[in-house]
């Protein structure tokens, strides 16, 4: 037993300094990108302005200026005033607030069960797999917007929390899915085959092979999913479903500024404009990811010549 | 594989059957019809609202069990019950139900086919002109929700009918109400109004493939496979077309079956920024009005679509792969 240790503490030294310097590369690999920088840059702009300039800011997004109703941006109200005189800009930063808060919040929720639940049903098989599967399936089968949009009624007088917990309960089913399918293949392979043989157990080879290898399709789907949610909550809110007045959301403020988009259109283009871009940025840093991690698929030697 | 055809069917009716029963203790739940005609001005009174309620089968003074037996009797007989109006949900439910699925398939369609050829092509062009342009089209497509994408759609078609000095693109409602309109102008007013909604569905989704697909198409353009069949003698079109795009299409036909359902979605905004009076609209709109009985027809109905987009998937997956036939 103890000779086995040995050996195990002897190869695990290389292999630590391996994994750092593999880190190192994916680092320098995503630094490279400019599209994946950009976006970076874009999430890191969007957090700092959504959270610090509220304290400096001089109007409050429930505050009322009777002086300024219904005006276009200018140098105290930057994004404008609506028809009842609230400042347009600090509205918008609330809002923002609560959609990258709930869109990061469900991607990381929900792509961590569907990675472990698709894992572990791809990997054992059997009863265990049918079981889960039926389930998925069960919880696909009922259209989760539809049932978001009556579960509403319950979180409406709530807290944002319960949206956070709703979207996460009803978006983790087609990763879980996708997962499954890789782990049904990977279970197949040599490298799985020799640790099951050698005896590690079931958990550490979801979590050291299974997992490991199927990082991009992970990371892709996190991204996607960060952009889904803030989709989803704004898409609920926008018909009145998601975030409740007094509180506002990107959503909420779309749907309120539809109506005079074309006469009053700093009601709609600001909101509208910094949701498309606080999406794009975080598909940006998605693919960016992903090439850094798995270059083989991505760059040079995908050609086939 | 008739036995796998049957247990597959059975389990379907299942599904659907726990779908069902979860919308209706849901919607029960949270819904309260009675609401409707209380504190209203004059009032009504409690017995008229008792049997109006008592029709719709929606008296939350009779227990939710005791109301889900009765509904449930009611469905086996082909009654799917009454709205508050006292008007059978089933014929609303005919007269919407081809308004939604004509913008559904024309939409998905659409989004598919065109989203899974530009993905393959911007793989195989990968970092050319094509590539780059149209993946900043998809990116920004993809970031867009589709309510926003509706009402861009929707103010720019104005715009542009105002500057070409005619209503082309209609903006509101399925076809011309204010005139009489039959045969080829019929059409053509259909048409017409056709357009910006199935473009506000087909654009989202086709962004989504074309992206899922060029990633799939690029993992396998580095696959080991790919390379022996160029190896042993293959040109590169012989190569990607006999050994890389049945590969690579495959995961799309999983991705199709459950994107349905968000395309459902998709279609309560389209409908409702478009004045169109289908399903999705349907939904909005009961939820506001409090219809026990026809959210929970939507609910299960949305699910039969699911099932039946799952098994067009499975079919599709099983022609695509022999592994998946074989097991």
């Amino acid at each position: 037993m103890t000779t086995f240790d040995a050996a195990g503490a002897a190869s695990a030294a290389p292999a630590g300094e391996e994994r750092l310097s593999r880190a190192r590369l994916i680092r320098r690999r995503f630094l490279r990108n400019r599209l994946a920088l950009f976006g970076i840059a874009v999430i890191a702009t969007m957090f700092f302005v959504a959270f610090v300039s509220p304290l400096f800011a001089p109007w409050n997004y429930y505050e009322n200026d009777f002086t300024a109703l219904l005006q276009g941006p200018s140098a105290s109200h930057w994004f404008g005033t609506t028809q009842i005189g609230v400042d347009v800009f600090a509205q918008t930063m609330r809002g923002l607030q609560k959609s990258l808060i709930i869109g990061m919040l469900v991607a990381v929720f929900s792509t961590g069960l569907s990675a472990l639940v698709g894992a572990f049903a791809g990997y054992v098989q059997g009863r265990a797999d049918r079981v889960v599967m039926w389930v998925v399936d069960l919880l696909l089968v009922l259209p989760s917007f539809l049932v978001l949009v009556l579960l509403s009624r319950f979180y409406q007088t709530k807290n944002w929390l319960f949206l956070v917990f709703g979207l996460t309960v009803l978006d983790w089913m087609i990763t879980a899915r996708v997962v499954r399918g890789i782990a049904m293949s990977l279970r197949e392979r040599d490298f799985v085959r020799a640790a099951r043989y050698m005896g590690v157990p079931t958990s550490t080879i979801i979590v050291r092979h299974l997992l490991p290898n199927m990082a991009s399709i992970l990371i892709i789907a996190a991204t996607l999913n960060v952009a889904g949610a803030i989709l989803a909550e704004t898409g609920l809110s926008y018909l009145g479903f998601g975030v409740q007045a007094p509180d506002v959301s990107l959503g909420t403020l779309i749907a309120e500024g539809t109506a005079s988009a074309l006469t009053y259109p700093w009601l709609f283009v600001f909101a509208g404009g910094i949701l498309i871009l606080t999406v794009l940025a975080f598909s940006f840093i998605g693919d960016g990811v992903r090439d850094a991690f798995d270059p083989g698929s991505a760059r040079g030697g995908g050609r086939v010549e | 594989m008739g036995g796998y055809v049957l247990k597959r069917f059975l389990n379907a009716i299942l599904l659907i059957f726990i779908a069902s029963t979860v919308g209706y203790f849901l919607a029960s739940a949270t819904l309260s019809p009675r609401g409707n005609f209380e504190n209203l001005n004059p009032p009504i009174p409690k017995e008229t609202i008792d049997a109006i309620l008592n029709t719709a089968n929606a008296n939350d003074e009779v227990p939710v069990t005791t109301r889900y037996v009765t509904w449930l009797g009611g469905v086996l007989r082909g009654d799917l019950g009454r709205d508050l109006d006292g008007g059978e949900v089933s014929s609303e439910f005919s007269r919407r139900v081809w308004v939604s699925m004509r913008l559904l398939v024309l939409g998905s369609l659409l989004g598919t086919s065109i989203g899974v050829l530009t993905g393959v092509v911007s793989a195989v062009r990968q970092y050319r002109p094509f590539d780059r342009g149209f993946s900043i089209f998809a990116y920004v497509l993809l970031s867009t929700p589709v309510f926003l994408l509706a009402i861009l759609l929707k103010y720019g078609a104005i715009t542009f009918n105002d500057a070409i000095g005619t209503q082309l693109l209609r903006t509101q409602g399925e076809y011309d109400a204010r005139v009489a309109l039959a045969g080829w102008s019929l059409v053509a007013s259909r048409l017409q109004h056709l357009i910006l909604p199935t473009l506000s569905i087909a654009l989202g989704s086709m962004a989504f493939y074309s992206r899922y697909q060029r990633n799939s198409m690029l993992d396998v353009l580095g696959s080991d496979h790919l390379r022996t069949a160029r190896a042993k003698g293959l040109t590169r079109r012989q190569a990607l077309f006999r050994h890389g795009l049945r590969v690579a299409i495959s995961p799309m036909a999983t991705f199709f079956a459950y994107s349905f359902g968000l395309l459902v979605a998709g279609a309560a905004f389209t409908e409702t920024i478009y004045g169109w009076y289908g399903m999705g609209q349907w939904f909005v709109a009961s939820i506001g009005k409090n219809e026990i009985n026809s959210v929970v027809l939507i609910v299960s109905f949305t699910a039969v679509l699911v099932l039946i987009s799952g098994f067009i998937a499975d079919v599709t997956l099983a022609i695509l792969d022999p592994r998946v036939r074989r097991a």
